[in-house]
């Protein structure tokens, strides 16, 4: 079973990651974007960090509806309200209770990810964080590894798609040969649960 | 690269403590990063609410002022701002005639205003919303994220700023805003990539001898590289991109608008070419605006707006504005 501690724990391992990998995102974002993901991320991690150390909330799900809260008024870009609706809708969906188990939380990520598709307009080939995030998802069953090895596969194989949503959409052919930043921002989210987990 | 600046992660807040204090007209809160006119909120009158990523300086914070936006959200360089920004700005201009957001096409942009819609609305502010989307050099289909918002957001905000200083009510105030909107095209060229601070080197990468063809105001690439052409060389490319899309029957406003880093040298010069083509192609130019005001940093560069205008929105432009970046008749 998964604890509030268990998520504090999740988003204080994807800040660290953030912080880590915040100049290749920003690197990954030059070409075909506008070099701001990693600056704007770690910039949102840090406060969720700081808000869960201030704010301790007992439950999953309140734990991941305040850092999706915090991110959506840190971020900015894209980024803020694409990650904050992810999390947010996640932890609506883990309910209140104390604990969850391995399956509720795919359930309620997957909830999470179709939320964030519903927003961005996004379906998997667009290029996007979805890329990643969706083969999370359905590898998430058989453990947190396997589901950050399909994250990163995920974002590995954006790097021949054309973008058809936000910025890089606008470079047309030109989009193809560079991984998309924000599938490999979400390919840390979901690396991030490993070290959580201990796994 | 060399900049003026103290620390990248302050750039903006920097930049705000100058506003402030160059500029008593306005209130500008540092922290909260909201720029509003200092008279607001005025009984009975439409609030104008604009925003966007920093780095376009005027736009959006010089245009708040009488007869143009009641108050502007300025985002970390090159991003949007967040819906606190935006709900903050709302609730300061809210009169109880409600609030128009001016949003220019951009993903993060149009997520982060339609997330403060909504706050707002459950804050019982009535809400409208005009995205602006003027950029003829994108493709605008399924498969991209539609024409970007540029030089239009000028015109959107004169003209609606103009006729909320009027009295209109919301309904008005936001047709006609999109009546600007849809009248308008751009389209605009790159002579040189642009540098954020955060980056510290040129965002994409263009030789010196080739031009971008189409360039967005973050750098987004356009519709082709060719070797550097000259003046009246791309004013006929820039207006006849234009006229693929629109025809005009009326005269026109024209933008002449400068990247950052062109001198008004250049930009006059230029400026005489586009009115060259125009008159070529017998379009009459009711007004001429030459400047910086839509800018990109440092980019090299300039892009050109035309706004199909009646006598309506004509008068609406000539209307009073007081604002740090566009003033006249005052």
């Amino acid at each position: 079973m998964l604890d509030a501690d268990f998520f504090r724990r999740w988003m204080t391992a994807t800040a660290a990651s953030v912080e880590r990998e915040a100049q290749r995102l920003t690197a990954l974002d030059s070409p075909i974007g506008d070099a701001d993901h990693g600056s704007n991320l770690q910039r949102g991690f840090i406060a969720v960090v700081n808000v869960l150390e201030k704010d301790a909330p007992d439950t999953p799900g309140a734990v991941l509806q305040l850092a999706g809260r915090q991110l959506i008024s840190t971020v900015g870009g894209a980024s803020g309200p694409l990650y904050g609706t992810l999390l947010r809708r996640t932890g609506k969906a883990l309910g209140d209770a104390s604990e969850v188990s391995g399956e509720q939380f795919t359930d309620a990520l997957r909830a999470g990810v179709d939320a964030v598709m519903a927003l961005g307009g996004a379906a998997p080939g667009d290029k996007t964080m979805i890329d990643a995030l969706v083969p999370a998802v359905d590898a998430l069953s058989d453990s947190f590894t396997a589901a950050a090895a399909a994250a990163e596969e995920g974002a590995a194989a954006t790097i021949p798609l054309q973008a058809r949503k936000g910025r890089a959409s606008y470079l047309g052919e030109r989009s193809i040969g560079h991984q998309d930043p924000g599938a490999t921002s979400s390919s840390l989210l979901i690396g991030a649960l490993v070290e959580a987990s201990g796994e | 690269m060399k900049m003026l600046i103290n620390v990248a992660e302050t750039v903006v807040a920097d930049a705000l403590r100058g506003m402030a204090a160059a500029h008593p007209d306005l209130t500008v809160d540092v922290e909260n990063r909201v720029i509003v006119r200092r008279d607001a909120p005025l009984a009975g009158k439409v609030g104008l609410v604009s925003g966007g990523g920093s780095g376009h300086e005027p736009l959006h914070g010089g245009f708040v002022g009488p007869g143009m936006l009641s108050a502007a959200c300025p985002g970390e360089v090159f991003t949007s701002p967040v819906p606190d920004q935006m709900l903050r700005a709302a609730a300061a201009v809210n009169s109880g005639a409600g609030v128009l957001f001016i949003v220019k096409n951009y993903t993060g942009d149009v997520l982060n205003f339609d997330m403060a819609a909504e706050l707002a609305e459950d804050e019982g502010i009535q809400i409208a919303k005009v995205l602006v989307n003027d950029d003829v050099a994108v493709t605008d289909s399924l498969y991209t994220a539609g024409r970007r918002g540029t030089g239009a957001t000028l015109f959107v905000e004169k003209i609606a700023g103009a006729a909320a200083e009027e009295g209109a009510p919301l309904e008005r105030v936001e047709s006609l805003a999109r009546q600007v909107n849809e009248n308008s095209r751009s389209f605009g060229v790159a002579l040189s990539a642009c540098t954020t601070p955060a980056k510290g080197s040129p965002t994409f990468d263009l030789p010196p001898g080739e031009l971008e063809l189409g360039v967005g105001i973050h750098g987004e690439p356009g519709r082709e590289r060719r070797a550097m052409m000259t003046s009246r060389e791309i004013a006929d490319f820039s207006v006849h991109a234009i006229l693929e899309d629109m025809n005009p029957r009326n005269p026109v406003l024209l933008l002449v608008n400068g990247m950052g880093a062109t001198p008004l040298l250049e930009l006059y010069g230029f400026s005489a070419e586009v009115q060259r083509v125009l008159g070529e192609r017998g379009i009459p130019v009711a007004r001429t605006l030459v400047g910086n005001y839509v800018t990109s940093l440092d980019m090299a560069g300039a892009s050109v707006t035309l706004c199909q205008v009646d006598e309506e929105l004509l008068r609406l432009w000539d209307a009073p504005v007081k604002t740090p970046g566009l003033r006249w008749g005052v």
